[in-house]
């Protein structure tokens, strides 16, 4: 009998003269994801979205709960606005819910020509139920099983259970940024973040072959895939070998500023991405003080680098917690994979923990990088992902 | 064989299946696809396929043909070897010895049997990577009931002396059960259990151009062993399971081209190996061999050669000829995915930077004097290139 979910949001409703648009990305988000499913359909409703299918109830349960921008999600029955219908629906809930002893009927009604109130039909049905389970008793504070009733113009909705959803805003109402995806923990865990806040990602990471085997790449393409399930349900990825910058660097530069230099390569090859993409943002996986590279110091020095607004989501979190999500969003088994994102032939046996940002550009000033860095952006690799799911 | 313009010397990973060997399976999978066990004609077509190819496999090791169980593959051919002989004969004792330098199919296994009682010892080998026969005959005692030791390691290539072996242990206690795992050493050196006096020995497939997914156990007729593979009663009941008979087709004429060509092909992978270290000799780069000496062709196989560039890490130098299209790989194919060093080279007492620098040549009858010229290039191309950058 359940044909339907109903889907709310609540931060989005607090937006203003903006939230006809914030309302239209999230609408667009969900028909964006069910797309790949048959027999579904999206429509809006005042307040709420309304997704009716007629099979797979699991897969699109699945999807709505990678859906940004939904606070909670609700299996629900659509029938007509009529009181007997209403009430068939009713009992359908008792018969999926058998240990129910108490229970409650609320009602709401944005219809004002239904013929009767809400407190009426609350009350009409209650008691319907009880005259065909005398052994139920009414609960109005909390009860067993709630009764939801939801009667609208040319439907009503009946439903119980309440799930909580992703939470956050509508991927890419807030704007379009630039993930530097690496194959570790923390990156794809920031990249979560930032489409939690709305942003709509790119992702590019930078391969380094033959320093870095091709298991690396296929590790990050299996993240980025992941990752989609959050981006629309598709993610682009961006490969930029980096191999002749690293060389150069190796060759031409003081050995301790060597993470310091390429993370700021990185940056600038991002940013050329993120003009070229007209995306707003850069995010990083960096989080303070966890390695040397990361210190207020280098965090300072590579920033640096670039003009554009650089967003650290897990500056203040702990790898516990950071593990923690990356277990929660199911990227850590890939994440855990031993292929190397860096060449352990690159790392300097003593990096500078605290790099002076005058001794960097000196370093920097002995080599013409424009060419180099053009080179490695004009033969970046471009591969569209479609979503794995867990 | 294989693709044009690759030079594969990854052959103790897998091999190239021989175009006319696959030609033989595909023969049988399309048209003699009856089950062995069936009681119509093309079941019986299908049964004597089978027969022909545990004839052509017995006469290889030069045993009966109720002698050889076909299995999935040598790990399975481990498993049951072992798991089945301590089971039968834990009432005349629970000693169980294995090398230091053996698969992790026969380690695994053995680790099991510890966690359930058994006293399992591990026997260690010389800086050669050697068993020697006092050490051995040391460890037995009144109470061991089965010795598993490989024939040829499948990092370093080193031969036991198995005849020695087996008669050194019986020496101390006659009803040893001795198993040996002859991956490696099946047509590359004489492999017949009645010889070498042992009473299990485990095969696979595809280190000889065979296909994947097939193996086998030899057992000797007169050993107390149980079946850990229960159901239909295939393989003389013990090994369940409708037989492969594509795979074992494959097999036998896998073994049978490699043993009617043993010594011609032993030959010519020594000379590979010979012309080999004397290219690398006269380069100007500095190597260290691990393992037996490589040209001593009483203690090491014809065809693995593992040696270490000092300072440069193996998986980096296996990249860099990955760019030429020549493929090596780094320890044994298993454990170069796991990012600890090797136990074999750990049990050779290498130093851990020259154990993180080995990298495995393993060559097939198939490998030309061409091909081992361009490895040579390369690698000190290579080798030079990473010095530089270190």
């Amino acid at each position: 009998m359940f044909n339907a979910i109903l889907c709310r949001y609540g931060e989005l409703g607090l937006k203003g003269d903006n939230r006809g648009y914030f309302e239209k990305t999230l609408l667009s988000n969900i028909v964006q994801v069910l797309e790949p499913l048959a027999g579904v359909s999206v429509k809006r409703l005042s307040g709420r979205i309304l997704v009716t299918y007629q099979q797979n109830v699991e897969s699109v349960l699945e999807r709505l709960r990678l859906v940004f921008g939904l606070v909670s999600i609700s299996p629900a029955i659509v029938v007509k606005p009529d009181v007997e219908e209403i009430y068939q629906a009713a009992e359908h809930l008792f018969s999926g819910f058998y240990n129910a002893k108490t229970f409650a009927v609320r009602c709401r009604r944005s219809d004002k020509r239904f013929p009767m109130k809400s407190p009426q039909l609350g009350a009409w049905l209650g008691s319907r139920i009880i005259e065909n389970h005398p052994d139920l008793k009414v609960d109005l504070g909390s009860p067993d099983l709630a009764v939801n009733v939801e009667v609208r113009e040319s439907l009503a909705l009946v439903y119980a259970a309440v799930y909580p959803g992703p939470g956050g805003l509508p991927v890419s109402s807030s704007g379009h940024g630039v993930l530097l995806l690496s194959g570790g923990l923390d990156s794809p865990v920031a990249g979560w973040m930032a489409m939690k806040r709305g942003i709509k990602l790119t992702a590019v990471y930078y391969h380094s072959f033959p320093f870095t085997g091709d298991h690396a790449k296929q590790k990050v393409i299996d993240l980025a895939r992941r990752l989609a399930a959050y981006n629309r349900g598709s993610m682009q990825l961006v490969i930029v070998d980096v191999a002749s910058i690293q060389e150069t660097i190796i060759e031409r530069c003081p050995e301790k500023l060597r993470v310091t230099l390429l993370r700021r390569m990185m940056l600038r090859l991002a940013e050329s991405l993120a003009a070229q993409i007209k995306a707003q943002v850069l995010i990083t996986g960096d989080s303070v003080g966890q390695v040397a590279s990361q210190t207020l110091e280098s965090l300072n020095v590579i920033s640096e680098a670039v003009d554009m607004l650089l967003l650290r989501p897990l500056c203040a979190m702990d790898k516990t917690e950071i593990t923690a999500l990356a277990r929660q969003i199911a990227t850590y088994e890939t994440s855990i994979l031993p292929y190397q994102d860096c060449c352990s032939l690159f790392l300097p046996r003593h990096p500078a923990t605290r790099p002076a940002l005058r001794e960097t550009l000196q370093a920097e000033a002995l080599v013409e990088w424009q060419p180099l860095l053009e080179n490695a952006f004009n033969t970046r690799e471009v591969i569209n992902l479609a979503a794995s799911l867990s | 064989m294989g693709t044009d313009n690759i030079i594969y010397l990854d052959n103790a990973a897998t091999t190239a299946v021989a175009p006319e060997i696959a030609e033989a399976i595909k023969e049988i999978m399309v048209h003699n696809y009856g089950n062995p066990s069936s009681l119509h004609g093309l079941g019986l077509k299908a049964a004597n396929h089978l027969r022909a190819a545990r004839t052509t496999l017995a006469s290889c090791l030069g045993t009966g043909e109720d002698e050889i169980i076909v299995t999935s593959g040598a790990s399975e051919a481990n498993n049951l070897a072992l798991l089945g002989a301590a089971l039968a004969n834990q009432r005349k004792g629970r000693h169980i010895i294995y090398s230091a330098i053996e698969h992790p199919s026969v380690i695994e296994p053995m680790k099991f049997l510890s966690q359930k009682g058994f006293e399992v010892e591990v026997c260690p080998v010389n800086k050669h990577g050697i068993v020697e026969q006092p050490v051995l005959a040391d460890m037995v005692r009144e109470s061991t009931i089965l010795v598993s030791i490989m024939m040829v390691n499948n990092e370093i290539g080193s031969v036991q002396n198995i005849a020695g072996l087996a008669k050194a242990a019986r020496t101390v206690n006659q009803k040893v059960y001795f198993h040996s795992d002859c991956v490696q050493a099946f047509g590359k050196v004489m492999v017949k259990p009645r010889q070498l006096g042992i009473d299990m020995l485990s095969l696979s497939a595809h280190k000889l151009h065979g296909p994947k997914g097939v193996g086998a156990l030899y057992l000797n007729k007169g050993i107390k062993w149980n079946s850990l593979s229960l159901g239909g009663g295939q393989e003389g009941g013990r090994r369940s399971g409708t037989e492969n008979v594509p795979g074992a087709v494959g097999f036998a004429l896998a073994a049978e081209n490699a043993c009617k060509n043993l010594e011609p092909d032993c030959r010519h992978m020594y000379s590979l190996k010979e012309h080999l270290l004397r290219l690398l000799g006269e380069q100007d780069i500095p190597f260290a061999v691990n393992g037996p000496d490589p040209l001593d062709s009483l203690y090491s196989a014809p065809h693995i050669l593992n040696i270490s560039f000092p300072g440069i890490r193996g998986e980096v130098l296996m990249h860099f000829l990955e760019r030429d299209h020549i493929y090596i790989s780094t320890g044994s194919a298993c454990s170069s995915q796991k990012t600890k060093s090797s136990h074999v080279l750990k049990a050779l007492n290498l130093p851990g930077e020259r154990a993180d620098g080995a990298v495995r040549i393993s060559l097939s009858p198939c490998n030309n004097r061409q091909e081992i010229v361009r490895l040579v290039e390369s690698l000190s191309r290579a080798v030079s290139q990473i010095r530089d950058l270190v």
